[in-house]
């Protein structure tokens, strides 16, 4: 039953595609706008309001003759706009599951739901376009491309939903100002901070207006102080309705979070809530 | 289709990393570069090597008279063997193969020719009508020396362009005129040109040999004789060759193996010889021409490959945020066609630049006029493209399959 369901929303999905390759900007406005509607009228039908729903998911890694067996049943709901650490040592698997998230990787077993989409057998182009439309990311080693400009950079995901480069530049210069790094738009990201680039990254992460954002140690390799203006940055991103999913080790900034799962040895540890502030239902970022 | 923002895209990927686009660059035109020099080069071997022969039969054989070095039959060695007119007409009807023939009688130098208050120092040569055929000589006017000048022994002269020049000055008419050589009147029939660049085949006249004799006092001697043998090959102008050396032998009674009595000259033989050398000189341009282009396949390759490592990283990062596979390789390759492309026409361009350039510079004998087959030039430029095309999609197909976290990863 939700099978049938999930395959419509796919086509839909695609029509958006098809659309933004016209690169007529009004009809896109109108596309997105029933697209998002529709998927709001479908949802209900699907497992109340999980951003993403994860069942028993298995991933394994072959190193030579061994098998490594990292995930060893996942099971997790997220609710949309709830902001969530993952931690746990290292080789506890926190990373393979943010990948797995992330369709960066793909799970051997289970079910994994990402807004409703079963996300099962998918090829690397419709990983990308889903990848593209629904999530956002941000790295400990930031990942901005060395050879672009902050405007560039951040401008990037739009270049692969065919936004024309005026427009998507001038999307971007307004990101970069929600981030405070206007001043530093043509700058290349070598001649940045730690903490500018990092904001940089949330910037490029934002732009193509995720559902989820996936942080993978996002503070990692920044000082406490620049730490703690991008843990205020994606809280006030998560007031604006966005999913986030960081993946810490760090017990200050996960205490920044609603919720915390500890993984060990590729099963939840302990999943509990901070008893923060109940996470607002906003559809979209709006700036 | 074309995609502006896609190449807009590239534009900006190809500014931002100049060395590795002027490396790849590089390598793609110096390899068409040096094909074209070294085609040119081959060219131009080839070209000098036929000019040397254009100016003379490729199919004669030339014999000149000499002296025996070996004792025969009671004989001592030491005794000059000369040619006679007899020789002349005998292999002109008893030798199988012989074409064309003619005697030569010269009288190399002490002429004096004048006309009015001009005069030169000239060599004279007897010749038979037929040996115009055989030296190739170009008429400028006139005619050329017939059957009727030697039958009657008419003192007709065919003169060189150069020893024309020299005698009617003011352009005056030469055709008809009387020349004296050696205070005996010829009158000019023709002007030849031998174009063979050589300046002692053009400081001379022509007389018909019956003439010569007459007037030269040179009996029935004959200094030489030379013959065609039409299309024969090699082996067919030295079974003609061998067997002339044999009836001259047992007509002038010289030992058959003495070289020295007469000597042979068997310009088929050479050419054929020069044509080998020419086929091998030819292959072997090819064989550097391949390798080459094969050396600028493994470049681009190596280049391209280099270019996917090297951009691993920015290809994980652009596949997080949603590019797709597709994207990816076409990307790359189009960022390679592009660079190839361009690379090999800069190539092109300098290399038949330069063959243009140097083109009239040089005319040494067995080097002339370097120049490329465009066909073959744009032909090799298309093979490296699709080479540099073929070597860039290999990589860049693994890098776009490549799980994104794994090229995140790559540090």
């Amino acid at each position: 039953m939700p099978h049938t369901f999930i395959n419509t929303n796919v086509i839909h999905f695609e029509f958006v595609v098809v659309v933004n390759n016209h690169k007529m900007n009004a009809l896109i406005a109108v596309a997105l706008f029933v697209v998002t509607l529709d998927i709001g009228l479908q949802k209900p039908q699907h497992n109340n309001t999980m951003m993403i729903s994860l069942n028993n998911i298995h991933k394994s890694y072959e190193t030579g003759s061994n098998k490594l067996h990292v995930l060893k049943g996942i099971d997790l709901n997220v609710e949309a706009g709830e902001m969530v650490a993952v931690m746990g040592s290292s080789g506890s698997g926190k990373s393979t599951l943010l990948n797995i998230l992330g369709l960066l990787d793909m799970h051997d077993q289970g079910d994994y739901y990402l807004d409703g989409n079963l996300i099962k057998n998918m090829n690397e182009t419709k990983a990308a376009q889903l990848r593209n439309k629904f999530l956002g990311f941000v790295f400990q080693s930031f990942n901005l491309i060395s050879f672009k400009n902050a405007v560039e950079n951040v401008a990037l995901p739009l270049y692969y939903q065919g936004v024309s480069r005026r427009s998507r530049n001038k999307l971007a210069m307004e990101y970069l100002d929600r981030v405070g790094l206007l001043p530093w738009a043509e700058h290349l990201p070598n001649e940045l901070s730690g903490g500018q680039k990092q904001r940089l990254a949330i910037a490029r992460s934002l732009i193509a207006k995720p559902k989820v954002i996936l942080a993978d140690e996002p503070t990692g390799a920044l000082d406490s102080t620049t730490s703690s203006e991008v843990m205020d940055l994606f809280q006030e991103i998560n007031q604006s309705g966005i999913t986030l999913i960081i993946v810490t080790h760090e017990n200050d900034i996960a205490h920044k979070t609603q919720r915390i799962i500890k993984l060990r040895d590729g099963l939840i540890d302990t999943d509990h809530k901070n008893g923060h502030t109940k996470p607002v239902s906003k559809p979209i970022l709006s700036l | 289709m074309f995609d502006l923002d896609k190449w807009q895209e590239i534009f900006n990927t190809i500014e931002k990393n100049k060395m590795r686009t002027f490396l790849t660059g590089f390598s793609v035109a110096w390899g068409i570069f040096m094909l074209i020099i070294l085609q040119g080069a081959g060219v131009g071997l080839q070209k000098g090597v036929e000019n040397e022969f254009r100016s003379s039969a490729t199919n004669a054989i030339w014999i000149w008279s000499g002296q025996t070095s070996k004792a025969y039959n009671g004989n001592n060695p030491g005794r000059e063997i000369s040619l006679k007119n007899d020789d002349y007409s005998y292999l002109g009807s008893q030798i199988n193969g012989v074409d064309k023939i003619s005697g030569r009688y010269n009288i190399w130098s002490g002429n004096t020719i004048s006309y009015k208050n001009e005069s030169g120092s000239y060599s004279i040569r007897g010749i038979h009508p037929d040996y115009q055929l055989v030296e190739q000589l170009t008429l400028v006017k006139g005619r050329f020396l017939n059957e009727n000048d030697q039958a009657d022994s008419r003192k007709t002269v065919l003169i060189s362009k150069l020893v024309d020049e020299a005698l009617f000055k003011n352009e005056e008419e030469s055709l008809g005129k009387y020349v004296s050589i050696n205070k005996i009147p010829f009158r000019v029939v023709g002007i030849f040109d031998d174009d063979d660049g050589r300046d002692d085949n053009m400081q001379v006249v022509y007389v018909a040999v019956s003439t010569a004799q007459q007037v030269f006092g040179g009996a029935h001697n004959l200094n030489g004789i030379v013959v065609t043998v039409g299309d024969a090959t090699a082996e067919e102008a030295t079974i003609i060759e061998n067997q002339m050396k044999a009836k001259m032998a047992s007509r002038h009674h010289f030992d058959p193996t003495d070289d020295q009595a007469l000597f042979f000259w068997n310009s088929v033989e050479e050419f054929t010889r020069f044509r080998k050398l020419f086929t091998s000189i030819s292959m072997f341009i090819w064989v550097i021409g391949i390798g080459t282009i094969i050396a600028g396949v493994v470049g681009v390759s190596n280049i391209m490959m280099i270019v996917v490592k090297d951009r691993t990283k920015e290809i994980g990062i652009r596949k997080a945020l949603g590019a797709t596979p597709g994207s990816i390789v076409s990307l790359i390759l189009q960022e390679a066609i592009l660079i190839t492309a361009f690379a090999g026409y800069i190539g092109l361009v300098l290399g038949v630049g330069i063959l243009e350039l140097i083109s009239d510079q040089i005319d040494t004998p067995f080097f002339k006029q370097p120049e490329v087959n465009l066909s073959v030039a744009i032909g090799a430029t298309v093979l490296l493209v699709i080479a540099g095309v073929l070597a860039g999609f290999i990589p860049a197909k693994r890098a776009a399959s490549i799980k994104p976290i794994d090229a995140l990863r790559d540090e």
